[in-house]
Parts: structure tokens; sequence; C-alpha cells
């Protein structure tokens, strides 16, 4: 494998079986796709709406659909996947809730990743500046950025619990640095990962969760009546 | 060969017609058998060894078996000479390509101004109405009888992307790619109206004659311009047409009368008066029929992902125009969410272009791409050199 490999796309490497099939929506130009083909001989589908990105996975050999996932995923089969990969653009989806739920029907798995918007320098940036901030993740002005559902680490791991969805694995991605396995529940990790990159599946005994506290406060969500508050599991990512 | 109007290409390999014995009846969707069959054909390349390179172009409405050679009749180039040719995205030197004459056509294949064994006479109206489905059985005829039992792609542009849908529901096993470009998996009553304004313009026409019109010595030209017009239209956007003629006048000033005034009604004039010249009006009312009963969904309880249950090995691309109105965007994104639906291995793409529906005849660098790109990743795929 060549170095220049991104960080995110080695994490992804490393969660998915050989030989599965493997849908990556908003797959761009197709690199993920063409790598997860040549290291784990996936079966591979893209789904990518510009016009470029598409000529490009075409000109690669791989299957790609020009579409959109906010409109497009409910065309797919119930469980025509092992895997739905959703790379950093949840936020830039109209309905991020349906759309995971939708990557989840697809897909035995879901391979998603998020930048945290809890993360300090964001925090700082918005305390010091009172401006939207502007980072190496999220460097478009406000005006111009297509995040349109930013959330934090917190946020995200709520949603998880209030679509059942399980956490399998978790890994912080930083700058260009190795992906870091972390606890996404854990009180530092909503301060320090800069994005963060999930492995979900569906819970098939689903236990509603309170969530713990932030460091800085943040207050624990009230929990649903008749359901005792259980601690969270310890989760870990699993050894490649 | 493109610009010049004379010379045969080299690449082509073979040319005629297939006439198959008395025994291989063609049957018909409507109950009908249609024999004796000849299906007119062209070459282009050779069948490789393992006969693994053989691709089959199916043509529009007008088109014909001439897609990249010299046309008999207009001595123009081929209707598809910028994509098939040495160095183009369909290479002579890499893949065999056929392309045949579809059944009621009028360029040497079986159809209503064929001579009616029974009588002796043109079929003229007499020739049985025919299907998209049809068509393709008899495509499928022709390829087995060339020896060829896989396809490595079937590729064609509106009624030609139609056919291609109608392989991958029927003969999914003996395709390994599908290119359907500009189609859709049925016609809509839009599309159906249109075709009706052009057959009504042809059996009005006093020389029409109830179809016998080759036996009277005449031929429904005016009807058949007429439709050719309308039919036009459909062909090209509003941007293309307006960028093309405006309301530009075809001398100085306006005549008070029913000259050809704008430039537009002088190009639609000269479009009809053209196509008499190489099409035979009946065949336009048979081949239109197919394309109206045109409807891939109907025997599968109207749900289209059940044409396609069958074809999960085929790599299917399906691409769109987007300013093309005949068959727009939308109906290629149906035909590619039932092949999402069936499990299909499949690729879509809308190509930008402001062309309107005739984008897949002309200068489309993405189309060239795209084709290009997919036809090589799956010949590489096949082990094609």
């Amino acid at each position: 494998m060549s170095g220049a490999v991104r960080e995110d796309f080695r994490e992804i490497l490393r969660l998915v079986r050989p030989n599965a099939r493997v849908l990556d929506v908003g797959c761009e130009e197709g690199e993920l796709l063409e790598l997860l083909g040549r290291e784990k001989q996936i079966d591979g589908q893209g789904l990518e709406i510009s016009p470029a990105g598409v000529a490009a996975c075409l000109a690669r050999g791989l299957a790609v659909v020009q579409g959109d996932g906010d409109r497009d995923l409910d065309h797919f089969p119930t469980r025509a996947f092992d895997y739905a990969i959703l790379s950093k653009t949840l936020q830039q989806m109209r309905e991020p809730r349906h759309v995971l739920s939708e990557l989840l029907r697809i897909a035995e798995q879901a391979i998603v990743s998020v930048p945290n918007f809890g993360h300090w320098r964001m925090r700082v940036s918005l305390m010091t500046r009172g401006r939207m901030p502007e980072t190496r993740v999220l460097p478009d002005p406000w005006w111009a950025t297509a995040n349109i559902h930013l959330c934090t680490l917190r946020d995200f791991t709520d949603l998880c619990r209030d679509l059942d969805l399980r956490i399998d694995a978790c890994a912080a991605l930083s700058g260009g640095k190795p992906a870091r396995p972390i606890n996404p529940d854990g009180p530092l990790e909503n301060w320090r990962s800069e994005t963060a990159l999930f492995l979900l599946s569906r819970r098939a005994d689903a236990v509603p969760q309170a969530a713990p506290l932030d460091l800085f406060g943040e207050v624990a969500l009230p929990t649903p009546e008749g359901v005792k508050p259980t601690r969270r599991r310890k989760v870990s990512a699993p050894s490649s | 060969m493109t610009g010049t109007a004379a010379a045969t290409p080299q690449f082509e390999t073979n040319g005629g017609t297939h006439s198959f014995p008395a025994g291989k009846a063609l049957r018909l969707d409507s109950g009908a058998t249609l024999s004796p069959l000849e299906i007119a054909y062209k070459t282009y390349g050779r069948l490789n060894a393992t006969r693994s390179n053989a691709i089959l172009v199916c043509h529009a409405l007008t088109g014909d078996q001439h897609a990249a050679s010299v046309h008999p009749v207009t001595g123009k180039p081929g209707w598809w000479d910028r994509v098939i040719g040495p160095g183009l995205p369909l290479d002579p030197e890499r893949y065999f390509i056929i392309c045949t004459n579809v059944i009621g056509g009028c360029m040497g294949s079986t159809g209503p101004a064929s001579i009616d064994p029974s009588t002796g006479k043109p079929y003229g109206l007499t020739f049985p109405v025919i299907t998209i489905a049809d068509m393709v059985r008899a495509q499928a005829m022709l390829v087995e009888a060339l020896g060829i039992e896989t396809l490595f792609a079937v590729v064609g542009g509106s009624m030609g992307g139609m056919q291609v849908l109608q392989w991958a529901a029927d003969y999914p096993e003996k395709l390994f790619s599908a290119v359907c470009i500009a189609a859709a998996a049925r016609h809509s009553a839009q599309n159906i109206a249109f075709h009706e304004v052009g057959r009504q313009a042809i059996m009005a026409d006093p020389d029409w004659r109830g179809g016998a019109y080759e036996t009277a010595g005449v031929r429904p030209e005016k009807g058949l311009a007429v439709a050719r017009m309308a039919a036009h239209i459909t062909y090209l956007s509003e941007t293309a047409l307006q960028r093309k003629f405006g309301r530009e006048l075809q001398r100085d000033g306006l005549s008070w009368g029913f000259d050809a005034d704008f430039q537009v009604e002088s190009y639609l004039r000269h479009q009809g008066a053209s196509f008499v010249d190489r099409f035979d009006a009946n065949s336009y009312l048979y081949i239109t029929r197919a394309l109206d009963y045109f409807d891939l969904a109907a025997r599968h309880d109207g749900v289209l992902a059940g044409a396609f249950r069958k074809a999960r090995d085929v790599r299917f691309c399906v691409l769109s125009f987007s300013s093309d109105w005949l068959y727009a965007t939308a109906e290629s994104r149906d035909v590619v969410r039932a092949l999402n639906a069936a499990g299909c291995r499949a690729s879509f793409a809308e190509i930008e272009s402001d062309k309107g529906h005739d984008a897949f005849f002309l200068d489309e660098p993405q189309l060239d791409r795209t084709l290009r790109g997919f036809l090589g990743a799956n010949a590489a795929a096949r082990g094609l050199a």
C-alpha cells in the first residue's frame, strides 16, 4: 500500500472484510472504492452527485450512479450490501437522520465519519472570536459551507442511540495522524477528536440509555420513563 | 472516412443480408410468425479466437445498419462514425462490432416493403405488427447465426437503448455488459402522442393508398415528410433550436404569405424532404408502433425491477442528456432505480448538454469518455486485449 493513502481510508480499509459488497455514498472520484477493490477485492458501487466525479469513476471501471444520498438511497434494496460508507458528508445531507437509517437498511453495517463540532478548536474559536469557526476540517465561511447539519461527537452518539444503532467501532482522526481507537462516550473525546469514524450496525436488543456528562457541564439527557439508566458498555475497535 | 462521402471504411469486415432458412421463422409477440426472415447487417473489426469481443450496436427509429459505413442512399458518413472507428470508443481493432437493420425497417431487413411470399407483392399493411422484443429476438437469431454465444456488450441510443434494455430482460445470459443511452423503459403518453401525429400525417396523404402505395407506383412523400418534421422538433432542445435559428429570416423581409419565411421552417422542410429519399412510410408506421407498445415492466406486473431480476451479472451503464425532453433524465433514473432494486451492477451518468435528444449522435466529449471508460474497464474484466 502506498504511503499516500488518506488516514480515514486506511482505517476504512482496516474495517472492511475482504470480498464484501460495498456502497460508497459520495464516492467522489472513486479513490476509496478503487483502493478497497485492490486491497480487499470488494464488489463496489458508488453514488456520486458531481458529473466530474462520475466520469472519473467510470474511467476507473467502477460502478457508479450519479445521484444524491438524500434522495436516491431509498431505491436500493434492503441488505443489498455488507457495508455502506458515508465519508464526511453526513453533515451535508438535508436529512441526516433518514440517511443514517437508510444506510443501515441497505447494508449490514455502515461506516460513517463526521467532523466533530465539539472539538476544542471549534469551541475556542467560537468563544474567543464569537464567529462561526473556520478550521482545517471545516475551512469555509458560514455563507459558503456545504455543511448544513454540523454536530458534535456527543450529538452523533445520541442520534445513534435514538435510532437504535450499535457502535461496533469508533476511531478518532486528526490531521494526517493514524486513526486512534476511542470510546466515543469518553468525556475527553468530544474535546479532542477532530473527526470521528464509526462502524455502525442495527441493534437487535435496543435499550435506551442516558448520555454521560460532558466535561464542560453539558447535562445528561432525562432518562426515559420506566427504563433504569444503565452504563453504556465500553466500545472498542475490533482487531483487524 | 469522416467528411469524405465515398470510401468504405477499411475496418468494415462484412456487410450483407443474412437469410434464415425456411424452418427458422421469427415468432412475434403478436402471435404471428415472420418467414422468410432476412436481416441486413454490417460488421466492423474481427471476431477474436475466443469469440468474446462482439459488440452489438442497436440503431434508433430512423437509423440503420450503416453505423460507420457510408449510407448507400444519401452518401453521408455512418450515423455513429464519430464513436465507431480506430482509436474511438468502439474500436474495431479491439472489438467485433455488429449493427443490424431492425425488422420492420427498410434497409434490407424484412419489413413492410418486403415481398410477402403468399401474394408475391409487398406486405404493406399485411405485415404483422412488431415490438421491440421482436426486433431483439431477430437480432439474437443473427448473433447466434454468426457463432457468437455471448456478446461483450450491447450498445444503443434512443430506440437502440430500449433494445438494450430488452436484451437485458430477455437474454441476460448472453450479455456481459449493456449501455443504454437516452432511452426509457416505456413510451409515455407524450411520446405516443407525437408518434400518432406522424402516423396520421402519413395516413392522411392520398398517396398512402391504405399502405399499398408501392403496388400503385406512388409514395406518400408529403405525409412522411410532415411526420419527420414533427418528430425532428422532439429531437432538439428549445435552446438548440433557438441558438441555431432564433427568428432569423430566409431573406430580407416577410413574404406576407406562407412560404418558409423563417430559417427554422426552411430547415424543417429540408429535414422532411431529405428523409423521404431514404425512408419508407410503412416502416415508419410499424417502427413507431413498436416504440409505442414498448413497456418493459408490463410483463412483470408493472414492476420494472422484475425485468432485470435475471440480469444481475450484466454490467450496466445508463446515460442521459440533461436537455433531452423526449426521453428525459427522469426516465433513465427510473431504469437505474429498477436496476438497483433488482441488485444489478449499474452505472448512471447524466451528461450535461444543451443539444437535446440528438446529443448522442453529436460531438459530446463526455459521452465518448464515458463509453471509453466503461467499455475499456469491462474489456479488461473480460480479458480482452
